[in-house]
């Protein structure tokens, strides 16, 4: 927005203190991410740069907290022989890794399919008591976590108590922490993928069937493909709350279920370690690549549904 | 009164189809569809009751409902239902405390019936566990001898507490949870002036999330403006700037924050680099409440712009423009004009800051220090100490309240307007 012709000066100077506000706001939103980076590559344990990192001088920059990331529980970090299946068996932070990907993808593939069920169904015209299933659908997302992870805690201890039997734990097991992030990354679901259907066409299924196409195939050849960037958004919601998410695993997960989060959370709270910014520093360049790719996606969503954008 | 048998006979021959009137035909259609619609919702809606409805009803069941007195101690539960309340004990009370501590020695269950006691008279723990350890010691008369291991056995508050726990449902939690406790003759006060934890809890709660909330929408209006003014094409690069906070790990965003504020830190470092404090007089911006603040401004900051910014997008630019040529100041049109019609993207920023901030737990508990603590480190606190129903109680009260405000955000904006990114 540019300054309309008869801006008087006071406007005209009220409008670079604006700029110069927002310009701060902006920095205060995105310096903090971007400070950890350099400060990962830091030769020294401190947090703050050194005199040698700021004159570039070569000895004060090191790739010393990525190495100490994988070699971090490892048996014998310089063994030469066995050195890969002792790195991937032994190091926390891989460990780490493994168990954050492996929870992450179960629970998104989990969340996105129910989640994607419902949402078609809420977006239908003739769903019954929308509203108030819709709240409680996207409630888990409301409730604050520290509630939703007791209750998890409880009843995951011995979830056969609701028909009064007593049947084994779901606490510290793998399927609990899936179950939990299911919960919790489902509302991210339902919210992109109704809002994509929000600007769905019903005539395009009326079309279809005159045209011939048995439901089956209306679903699979012409609804899919139109809220497909809804459902892979959600999916990556759904992903990333599973991959940041630390309460539950604190209540459930045993300690073969740590993940990056909690490693982190154990890292912030006992001693914290440059190590520590060399895996921000990783995440922050994940979270980089997921928004690229969510920022792709809502184009060819705009573009298929004829969305100028512009 | 419509023909029954006709209608049997219509549904009989549905296959006929013609014959039905035209307005059954739709009714059952509509109803089809309407159970077509569910039906894709169920499977969903089964699976939250099932692990989140279930488990948090679960959960608060326990803040009303603790039977660690009453299933340990038969006799007693008898003598308290026989006699009214307030009724002095006499041998018999004293005779069946005895077999009750005998009960409980012989199961173990010493211990969590005088944790049960001890909510409401703290020190009752240790006198159950050593009397239960002496119990088969005992002889009659049962009350001196009672009284000769420990005088507090005669103790009036006691024995109003070990009545009200007789049964195993209780508000005793809730009363605790807004610092009330019970008198010795069942009336209820308020618990000393030093041990008033809760009120002065919530009151610092909300206070902190008002704070933070008013803190994002000042932050948050600037730039949402520019955002929404900006030509759609740099608007979605800056946009970026807001997103990647978005996206971006919350231990991640901690983290940075602890490397920035702490004493050590880079921004101490800069202030004293550049002469405005002395290395001695570092400021204390983490592990406190400021910290708390800043953090949680950062945190939540994305979701304020963003309702902002897509109300502000749609806001047609040619009622200012008519406010300034009919006279009006820019200060005029913006108060007058402009800020009026961002008021629905303000209420749903607002209301959905304040509900976030409100429950939030991790980054009080890494930077809060000791003064920068809400409500949910304080549910936590009892988990860790095993005060199961008064974790319970308090997150009942959390919830009551997080649900008021969720239930007013659906009246006034709609859990459906709810956008990411």
């Amino acid at each position: 927005m540019a300054l309309p012709p008869y801006a008087d000066p006071l406007e005209r100077l009220w409008r670079i203190i604006y700029l110069v506000i927002c310009t701060l706001i902006f920095l205060f939103l995105i310096a903090p991410i971007l400070v950890i980076i350099p400060l990962s590559f830091n030769a020294e344990p401190y947090f703050t740069f050194t005199e040698k990192m700021l004159t570039f001088d070569p000895a004060g920059w090191s790739l010393r907290w990525y190495e100490a990331l994988i070699s971090t529980g490892m048996q014998a970090p310089d063994a030469a022989d066995g050195w890969w299946s002792d790195m991937w068996a032994n190091a926390a932070w891989v460990k780490a890794a493994r168990n954050s990907l492996i929870i992450g993808v179960w629970s998104t593939i989990v969340a996105t399919g129910l989640g994607t069920l419902a949402a078609l169904g809420l977006a239908r015209p003739d769903m019954p008591y929308r509203r108030l299933i819709m709240a409680l659908l996207i409630s888990p997302m409301i409730v604050p976590i520290i509630i939703v992870a007791t209750g998890m805690f409880f009843f995951f201890s011995n979830p056969c108590s609701i028909i009064g039997v007593e049947c084994g734990r779901l606490t510290s097991t793998y399927a609990g922490v899936i179950l939990a992030h299911v919960v919790l990354g489902t509302p991210f679901v339902i919210i992109t993928v109704t809002a994509t259907l929000s600007g769905f066409d019903q005539s395009l299924i009326r079309a279809a069937a005159s045209l011939g196409a048995n439901p089956r195939i209306t679903f699979f050849r012409v609804i899919m493909p139109l809220i497909l960037p809804g459902v892979i958004s959600g999916a990556l919601f759904a992903f990333v709350t599973s991959f940041d998410e630390v309460v539950a695993v604190l209540f459930i997960a045993g300690p073969e279920q740590q993940t990056i989060p909690r490693q982190m959370w154990n890292g912030i709270r006992e001693q914290i370690s440059p190590a520590i910014l060399a895996v921000a520093t990783i995440l922050v360049v994940v979270s980089i690549a997921l928004l690229t790719i969510l920022e792709l996606l809502r184009r060819r969503s705009d573009r298929l549904r004829g969305v100028s954008g512009r | 009164m419509v023909d029954l048998p006709r209608i049997a006979v219509q549904a009989a021959t549905a296959a006929a189809g013609p014959e039905i009137p035209l307005k059954a035909r739709l009714a059952r259609a509509q109803a089809r569809a309407r159970r077509r619609a569910f039906l894709l919702v169920l499977p969903l809606l089964l699976f939250i009751l099932l692990t989140f409805v279930i488990p948090i009803g679960q959960m608060l069941q326990r803040s009303i409902y603790h039977d660690g007195f009453s299933g340990a101690a038969p006799a007693l539960v008898e003598w308290f239902a026989a006699t009214p309340a307030g009724t002095e004990p006499d041998e018999t009370a004293f005779a069946a405390l005895a077999s009750d501590l005998l009960f409980m020695k012989e199961r173990k269950l010493a211990g969590e019936a005088g944790t049960r006691i001890n909510y409401a008279v703290p020190g009752s723990r240790s006198l159950f566990t050593a009397a239960a350890r002496g119990a088969d010691r005992l002889t009659a008369p049962y009350r001196p001898a009672l009284m000769a291991e420990d005088g507090k056995w005669a103790d009036p508050l006691l024995w109003a507490a070990m009545r009200e726990a007789a049964s195993p449902w209780t508000t005793d939690f809730y009363l605790s949870g807004i610092d009330m406790q019970r008198t010795a003759n069942g009336g209820i006060e308020r618990v000393d002036e030093g041990s008033r934890v809760y009120l002065a809890l919530y009151a610092k709660t909300f206070l902190l999330s008002a704070v933070i909330t008013i803190i994002c929408l000042a932050l948050a209006f600037p730039v949402a403006h520019l955002l929404a003014t900006l030509p759609m094409a740099r608007a979605n690069l800056l946009m970026i700037l807001v997103l990647l906070p978005f996206w971006t790990s919350l231990l991640v965003r901690t983290t940075s924050w602890i490397v920035l504020l702490q004493s050590q830190g880079v921004i101490n470092s800069l202030l004293v680099s550049a002469g405005f404090i002395g290395d001695d007089g570092r400021l204390a911006l983490i592990y406190n409440r400021t910290g708390t603040i800043i953090v949680m401004v950062h945190i939540l900051l994305p979701f304020m712009v963003l309702p902002l910014y897509s109300v502000m997008r749609v806001i047609p630019p040619v009622y200012a423009r008519a406010a300034r040529s009919l006279g009006a100041t820019s200060w005029t049109t913006f108060r007058r004009i402009y800020l009026p019609q961002t008021l629905p993207g303000i209420g749903a920023g607002v209301l959905l800051v304040f509900i976030l901030a409100v429950g939030y737990y991790i980054t009080p508990a890494l930077v809060g220090g000791a003064d920068g603590q809400l409500f949910s480190n304080q549910i936590q606190f009892h988990m860790s100490k095993s005060n199961w129903s008064q974790a319970a109680a308090l997150a009942a009260m959390l919830l009551a309240g997080v649900l008021l405000l969720y239930w007013l955000y659906d009246r006034l904006v709609g859990i459906d307007k709810l956008k990411l990114g």
